[in-house]
């Protein structure tokens, strides 16, 4: 990995240390994909994942509440889910003869969205703008969502039955979009002969309390970067605006997602500054679903990202 | 048909390529003929409309059959395929028909290209200011066409025209070098098509009633004239061209055998003065009457007209001298005063009695003063007169009584002649404007005159002007003052307002100026300005030393400038491209997208004896260069300095 690489820079200790070491227990042969993970909650950023199902999508999630010590709750999207379903209800108690807020699922630390294109534009959209305002206004009162706040959705391939895809303005509210893929073979092997991960994910233990989690954010996002690395980001940025490859370039919003993530990537590696490599490792998954690729119109191929990198000389 | 998609046409580039289409051919509507104007803009409109509307180009046939339609147009209409007219409408026709043709890039190449050489073929047909500045701004354009090809499809179209305009910009200081010290050939551009001269006209051989009012009509400037010292009084300014002695009863042409030398006797000092001709496809210089000295390439002739050995096809200037008083053949060989008495047997009868009459009894003298004395009485002059039938001289003495300069010309020589005294006719220039902006006197076809001339005894060729007699202003002033309103003479000649007169004034100097200074710049000048330069007695060889010299000169210029732009490098990114050098030294090179990690990786990989002190450079470089520190340097040079060697 990365820290091996690196000497004099890196190697300091961090407190998510024990949380990437735990969940690659866990999530067998995806080091990269959960130190991806790790690296948009410390970014205070949301996290979609995409992939077939079984892949571990929601085990991941799992895994990372626990270690988190996050108050975790889990909302199943269906095509019949309605917002209120989400958000909570009020309902009438009868001996105070008044109405009580009965919180919803989303009033967690730590919310899994699972199967979110599964539901209504409409529902799907009453969880986006609780991610991004971090409140949420039922029934004529605003009421706030708990700090740290996280979604992980995970979504199907949009090409499944029964699936409303995110438009792009309420994909642009993840931070990142991670695929895991099928493990290698040593790891699924090793996957067979556990007989699964689930029940292990239970004894977990958190490494941190939830209360320590926005010390680490604010640590994270003060790791300095330099003048030449910001030139680098805004090259990157302009380089999609320019590259035919894309329908349409990165926004500014994106520009700063993608600097976010490499500080949290560069902290996670135990440095105190960026360097053009962080960028170069959270580029695919900070960019792929905020661009549209110009054959075919769905997210941008991951060759694509990778020739892009290749033609942006590093300031 | 399909191209490739690396080689297809970016779509958002066709307007470019319509624009420089149309820019470099645009021009040459002026002189073409309308059919073919009008089928390089349906061709324009078609490609247009075919691109607005995304639709096919045309097949292959239908541009073989519109090639060959074109060809065999241009051929009837100018029965040559080569040449100057002909070649410049192919070039034309080719260029709009490209357009249909879009569908790579080589295509778009293939306009540009063709559009550079358009722009030249403009310079066949004006060297005037405002071609000059509509050829740069189209050189630009299509230069901006050019660099939007190589561009891709992200270059905004301000972008493009700042890019072009700067290349442009740079090549002007080359224009200059070249201008000033490329060897100048006299006389006509080498290579010119044989009818690059054609159309350009002015004072003709021949005179026929009707022939100067005709040329009079127009405002186009004959000469130029720059006096040394004063100018001389407006009405002693008789440009000499054609003198005409052979009268038919309509036509007074020249006479075509030799003449003996002249014999001139000045009478006043010489007045030295510049002409600067534009071109009239005749060999009359069109001096100052009478001139005494002449350049090097010009002769008089025996009836004092002084011409060149060339038609003057390409503007020309030249130096003359004059004395304006002088006397003129005062003994003339008899076969000549034979010739200039000589009249048609039977025409005009009325005039000959008429002259017959006058002659009893009277010296040549009086003769003359009762012929002025009746044109002087009740004759009109004008620009439209009525046309004249068999005995022309007959119906406007006696019927009409309204005429143009060359009609008093030719009725007085008639009536001169039937009286017995040798006459001629003379024609040329009479007057001039004067500028008091560039201190020009500028003579247009509009001071276009005939004059005539009469032998006597001892006093030998004597100018007498007929036209004086009728319309002393025509003289003293000029022809807008001579002719009431409502004669067709060019509008911003009849023109008198302050203002119109002040603008006019100023346009002619810059004109002139650009004519003298920049299209004037021959071998002549170009020796002196190499002289003030300190090059004096050059060849070619020393001009081609001279200008191989400046452009290197000018390169390392723009180099220097080019350097010095380019933004100070970062002593953290120096040092780094110095250990950079080292591993090349190794074979291991770094593509500029690469990290130093990634880097270090291969480094590993290909050099393992190097990836222990490139990793501490590797380390130091990043701490300098991406990290917080206060004094960054000297970690990495110490670790580049122990990079093996």
């Amino acid at each position: 990995m990365l820290k091996d690489t690196l000497s004099g820079l890196a190697g300091r200790p961090r407190a998510l240390d024990g949380v990437l070491e735990q969940a690659g227990q866990i999530i067998l042969g995806k080091d990269h994909e959960i130190r991806l993970a790790v690296a948009c909650l410390l970014a205070d950023g949301h996290l979609l994942i995409e992939d077939l199902p079984g892949m571990g999508k929601t085990t991941l999630a799992h895994t990372l509440a626990r270690l988190l010590g996050l108050q975790f709750s889990r909302i199943q999207f269906t095509s019949d889910l309605l917002p209120a379903d989400i958000t909570g209800v009020s309902v009438f108690e009868r001996d105070k003869s008044t109405f009580r807020f009965l919180p919803g699922p989303v009033f967690a630390q730590l919310v899994l969205a699972d199967e979110i294109n599964r539901a209504t534009p409409k529902t799907q959209s009453a969880l986006l703008e609780a991610m991004e305002e971090g409140q949420v206004t039922a029934e004529g009162q605003t009421r706030m969502l708990p700090t740290p706040f996280f979604v992980i959705a995970t979504q199907n391939p949009a090409h499944q039955i029964g699936t409303f895809p995110l438009p792009e303005s309420q994909l642009d509210r993840f931070l990142m979009r991670l695929e895991l893929g099928y493990p290698e073979r040593g790891a699924e092997r090793a996957l067979l002969a556990a007989g699964g991960q689930r029940a292990r994910v239970e004894q977990l233990t958190p490494v941190l309390g939830a209360e320590q989690l926005p010390d680490l954010q604010r640590e994270a996002a003060a790791t300095h970067a330099a003048g030449p690395l910001i030139d680098y980001v805004q090259a990157l940025v302009e380089a999609t605006r320019q590259n035919p490859a894309f329908q349409h370039g990165l926004s500014p919003r994106a520009g700063l997602a993608l600097l976010a993530a490499a500080r949290a990537w560069a902290w996670l590696a135990g440095r105190d500054m960026v360097l053009p490599d962080d960028v170069q490792a959270v580029l695919p998954a900070v960019a792929r679903h905020r661009l549209r690729s110009a054959q075919g119109g769905g997210y941008a191929q991951a060759e694509d990202i990778a020739a892009l990198i290749r033609s942006v000389a590093i300031p | 048909m399909s191209t490739p998609a690396s080689e297809a046409l970016d779509r958002h580039a066709t307007p470019w390529l319509f624009a420089a289409a149309l820019a470099t051919t645009a021009p040459h509507a002026i002189h073409q003929p309308v059919w073919l104007t009008s089928l390089s803009a349906v061709l324009l409109g078609w490609a247009v409309w075919l691109w607005w509307k995304d639709e096919r180009l045309p097949g292959r046939w239908i541009i073989v059959l519109l090639v060959a339609g074109g060809c065999a147009g241009i051929l009837a209409e100018f029965r040559s395929l080569f040449g100057r007219d002909a070649g410049v409408a192919m070039l034309v026709m080719f260029m709009c028909m490209k357009l249909l043709e879009l569908r790579s890039r080589r295509d778009a190449m293939v306009i540009v290209t063709l559009g550079y050489f358009l722009l030249l073929t403009h310079y066949f047909y004006s060297q005037s200011i405002p071609t000059g500045v509509w050829l740069l701004a189209a050189m630009w354009l299509v230069t901006a066409t050019l660099v939007r090809l190589h561009g891709g499809p992200a270059s905004a179209t301000r972008d493009t025209l700042r890019y072009a305009g700067m290349l442009c910009l740079q090549a002007i200081p080359f224009m200059l070098v070249l201008y000033l010290l490329f060897p100048r050939i006299s006389g006509p551009l080498w290579g010119l098509p044989t009818d690059a001269h054609a159309g350009k006209t002015g004072l003709s051989d021949t005179m026929s009633p009707g022939s100067i009012a005709q040329l009079a009509q127009s405002g186009e400037i004959a000469f130029r004239v720059r006096f040394e010292g004063s100018q001389p009084p407006k009405q002693k300014l008789y440009w000499r061209g054609p003198v005409m002695e052979q009268f038919d009863g309509t036509t007074w042409r020249r006479y075509e055998g030799r003449h003996p030398a002249a014999k001139l006797e000045t009478l006043s000092p010489p007045i030295r003065y510049e002409t600067t001709l534009e071109p009239h496809n005749q060999p009359w210089l069109l001096a100052l009457d009478a001139p005494t000295a002449l350049p090097d390439d010009a002769i008089l002739t025996g009836s004092l007209t002084t011409i060149s050995r060339k038609p003057i096809n390409e503007r020309q200037r030249f130096r003359l001298a004059a004395s304006l008083d002088y006397r003129f053949n005062p003994s003339e060989e008899p076969p000549v005063l034979r010739r200039n008495l000589a009249l048609p047997d039977d025409s005009n009868p009325r005039t000959r009695a008429l002259a017959a009459q006058w002659r009893a009894g009277n010296a040549p003298e009086a003769v003359i003063a009762k012929a002025l004395a009746l044109f002087a009485a009740d004759f009109t002059y004008t620009l439209r007169p009525p046309l004249l039938g068999r005995n022309g001289v007959d119906e406007f003495l006696f019927q009409s009584k309204r005429g143009f300069c060359e009609h008093y010309a030719a009725a007085f020589v008639t009536l001169m002649r039937a009286a017995g005294i040798p006459a001629r006719v003379v024609g040329g220039y009479q007057g001039g404007e004067y500028n008091p902006l560039d201190q020009y006197l500028v003579v247009r076809q509009s001071d276009a005159h005939a004059w005539a001339e009469v032998w006597l005894d001892g006093k030998g060729w004597v100018r007498v002007d007929p036209t004086a007699a009728v319309s002393p202003d025509r003289i003293e002033t000029g022809i807008a003052d001579a002719l009431g309103a409502g004669e067709p003479l060019p509008v911003f000649i009849q023109m008198r307002a302050d203002w119109v007169r002040t603008l006019r004034y100023r346009w002619e100097a810059i004109n002139n100026a650009w004519n003298q200074q920049v299209l004037g710049y021959d071998p002549d000048r170009q020796r002196e300005v190499l002289a003030r330069l300190g090059l004096v007695d050059t060849d070619w060889r020393s001009l081609a030393i001279a200008l191989g010299s400046a452009c290197g000169l000018l390169v390392a210029g723009l180099m220097a400038w080019a350097l010095y732009q380019r933004p100070e490098r970062d002593p953290v990114v120096r040092l780094w491209h110095k250990a950079l050098r080292h591993l090349a030294r190794r074979k291991v090179d770094c593509a500029p997208w690469e990290t130093p990690h990634a880097l270090l990786q291969r480094v590993r990989a290909e050099q393992p004896d190097l990836a222990e002190p490139f990793q501490r450079v590797v380390d130091a470089y990043l701490a300098a260069r991406y990290g917080n520190t206060d004094n960054p340097l000297q970690p990495l040079r110490d670790a580049i300095a122990q990079l093996p060697r």
